[in-house]
């Protein structure tokens, strides 16, 4: 059970803390028995549950995507890779915790394997800089692409970004260029490229490593151009109205299907993936798999051709 | 700038306000603050006595840029209009309908200066013409139509006037100005992003020239994809240049920040930009640029290059008689 109980959550925290108080006294007591009483509160609780994620609303979504407890992309590292080696680095200026990559097997084959990070606890956020990379992230990037090709090795990217770190240093060190390098290495890939977006896809900051052939999304995610706070805080002049901007920007896994930008959505446990993580990252390992199946065979001017189409096929088909 | 230049009788302002002449006849100069006029800055292309380069439309890019300002207007394609059934205070397609107006009224205004009429839907205008001779695509990214936000319309724009430079054999020049993306478009405008850059790669595939002509401001998504990925990017002076804005970054890093911060001559000190030109040497450096680039394409007699009345004497045509010589010599 998480952790943290977002805002929403509350009669569910309720449920459960009354729950875990019975089980307590159930445990300590040979009095008459409250199993009955217990066993009607859970399944109370399992169907608030699933009443209360039935319908999110896309702000509920937002908050669920950057849950603390969702898993991370390190955690999809652990739960679905083996001799992972990590690389440093982007021979340039520095090593940017908030994108890590490296080599990696993948279901019995190699692979280069990058994602954003964003942390788990105060000492690890501030280490990955909550996720948010600087140019040196980007560069890295490129370069662990730069490898895949050499190499003939599929990239699979995990897309966990609020977005690109607005800063001085960054702008200093060209922010913008190192985002546009990245999404053109990426389109220009001789070899197959995967994303998955895992909790939130910020803006430039995430097309940065999404620009691939096939683009999967948890279904709790969000992929977004700018976040609600910010688009409420521009269009709306003011950040509270950022549920308005959440609803009116579609940024849920199914808005994005429906207008082509993402090919699947990865189903997540009941009550979201931070209730059962290994759950929720085994299936997406599933769609990764599949994904990279139905890219297998393809020669290097297939996979480009492809990802052309894909791209520019979005906004052109499907819409009223 | 001290009190006295500030300072206006009584009365001056709402005189000139009532006179029957526009209320445009005077501008201000951003960067002194003096009052310039009107008809003096259209004869230096909107460039103030104190060097500000003003943002200029689509039409007097052209004039500027197309050799005997002279160019074919090129039809962008329809798209979607308001796909995601966008509302903030007002709905997205009557701020649409403001902007088209708004530029249509300055259409009006201008179209008396020269050039056929400019076919612009939303914020890009594309021509096809010759600068100094040699075949060029010019897209013009105009930020009077809603800060020149980045959506399905100027995405679409991008792509064919791209493929038509690669049909054609043309340069591609791209004049970028932009506040980033079009909110209003929600994901769709980010997948202009990538899908441009691969618009980019049509034309470097062809082996064609892509120009970025950075102009005031240009910023967020614009700056992180195309805007970015020139084959050589040359930046009007003092054109604000960034990926997140300078209000955005003080905001998170709660300080002010330098002067010239994310201005072009910042921007080429740092490595992103190669030159930084004075619009009145524009054409001419651009010229220069695709000369080197496009050489079998370049004009065989020789010629003076800019449209602009008075160009400063040191840009051409020097650039360009060097190495004909010197070929002629091999």
């Amino acid at each position: 059970m998480p952790t943290t109980y977002l805002e929403f959550e509350k009669p569910i925290a309720e449920l459960q803390a009354k729950i875990a108080e019975l089980e307590a006294v159930d445990a300590s007591d040979d009095g008459p028995s409250i199993t009955e009483e217990l066993g009607k509160l859970r399944e109370k609780s399992e169907k608030q549950l699933k009443d209360l994620y039935k319908n999110l609303s896309p702000w509920r979504k937002t908050q669920v995507a950057r849950h603390p407890d969702r898993p991370h992309f390190l955690d999809y590292l652990d739960e679905l890779f083996e001799d992972y080696q990590e690389l440093a680095g982007d021979r340039v200026f520095g090593n940017d915790e908030a994108v890590l990559g490296g080599l990696a097997t993948f279901k019995g084959r190699s692979v280069v394997v990058m994602g954003h990070e964003k942390g788990h606890n105060t000492e690890s956020r501030i280490r990955h800089n909550f996720g948010m990379a600087h140019p040196e992230g980007y560069r890295k990037a490129v370069r662990l692409m730069n490898l895949a090709e050499r190499f003939s090795l599929p990239v699979i990217t995990f897309v966990d970004t609020a977005g690109a770190y607005p800063g001085k240093a960054g702008e200093e060190r060209g922010q913008a260029e190192a985002i546009a390098r990245s999404t053109q290495r990426c389109l220009t890939l001789p070899v197959p490229i995967i994303s998955l977006i895992i909790g939130e896809g910020g803006s430039g900051g995430a097309i940065a490593i999404a620009a691939a052939n096939q683009v999967l999304i948890m279904e709790h995610s969000i992929y977004s151009v700018i976040s609600p706070e910010g688009c409420a805080s521009i269009l709306y002049r003011d950040a509270e109205k950022a549920r308005d901007a959440a609803e009116a920007m579609k940024i849920t896994a199914t808005d994005l299907k429906t207008l082509g930008i993402v090919d699947e959505i990865v189903r997540e446990p009941l009550g979201g993936a931070h209730r059962d993580p290994a759950k929720a990252m085994q299936a997406a390992g599933k769609a990764i798999q599949k994904a990279l199946r139905g890219l297998e065979g393809l020669s290097a001017i297939e996979l480009k051709r492809q990802r052309r189409e894909r791209f520019y096929a979005i906004g052109r088909e499907g819409l009223s | 700038m001290n009190w006295l230049t500030n300072f206006r009788p009584p009365g001056l302002k709402s005189w000139l306000n009532k006179k029957d002449t526009p209320e445009n006849l005077w501008v201000k100069c951003p960067t002194s603050g003096e009052l310039v006029y009107r008809s003096d800055l259209e004869e230096s292309w909107y460039v103030t006595p104190a060097g500000a380069h003003l943002r200029i439309s689509p039409r007097r890019r052209f004039r500027l840029l197309f050799d005997d300002e002279r160019w074919e207007p090129i039809l962008l394609p329809e798209v979607s209009v308001d796909p995601l059934k966008f509302r903030d205070d007002k709905p997205y397609p009557s701020r649409l309908k403001a902007a088209r107006a708004k530029i249509s009224g300055r259409e009006k205004e201008e179209t008396v200066e020269g050039g056929p009429p400019i076919s612009q839907d939303d914020c890009m205008a594309a021509g096809f013409g010759k600068v100094d001779g040699i075949p060029t695509v010019v897209l013009v990214q105009d930020f009077a139509f809603m800060g020149g936000s980045l959506g399905m319309a100027a995405g679409e724009a991008f792509i064919a006037a791209a493929q038509l430079a690669v049909a054609r054999k043309a340069a591609f020049v791209v004049c970028t100005a932009s506040g980033g993306a079009r909110m209003q478009e929600g994901t769709l405008s980010l997948m202009q992003m990538p899908r441009t850059t691969l618009a980019i790669d049509e034309v470097q595939e062809a082996g064609l020239p892509y120009v970025v002509i950075l102009t005031d401001p240009t910023s967020g998504g614009v700056s992180a994809s195309y805007a970015m990925l020139g084959d050589v990017h040359i930046a009007e002076p003092g054109a604000m240049i960034a990926f997140s804005g300078p209000r955005v970054i003080e905001q998170t890093i709660r300080e002010k920040l330098p002067d010239g911060f994310q201005r072009s001559e910042f921007l080429r000190e740092k490595g992103q930009v190669d030159i930084v030109s004075h619009r009145h040497d524009l054409k001419a450096t651009l010229a220069r640029v695709l000369y080197h680039l496009m050489p079998k394409l370049r004009r065989s007699g020789d010629r003076e290059v800019p449209n602009v009345a008075a160009p400063a004497p040191d840009v051409e045509p020097d650039g360009r008689s060097r190495p004909a010589g010197k070929e002629a010599a091999d």
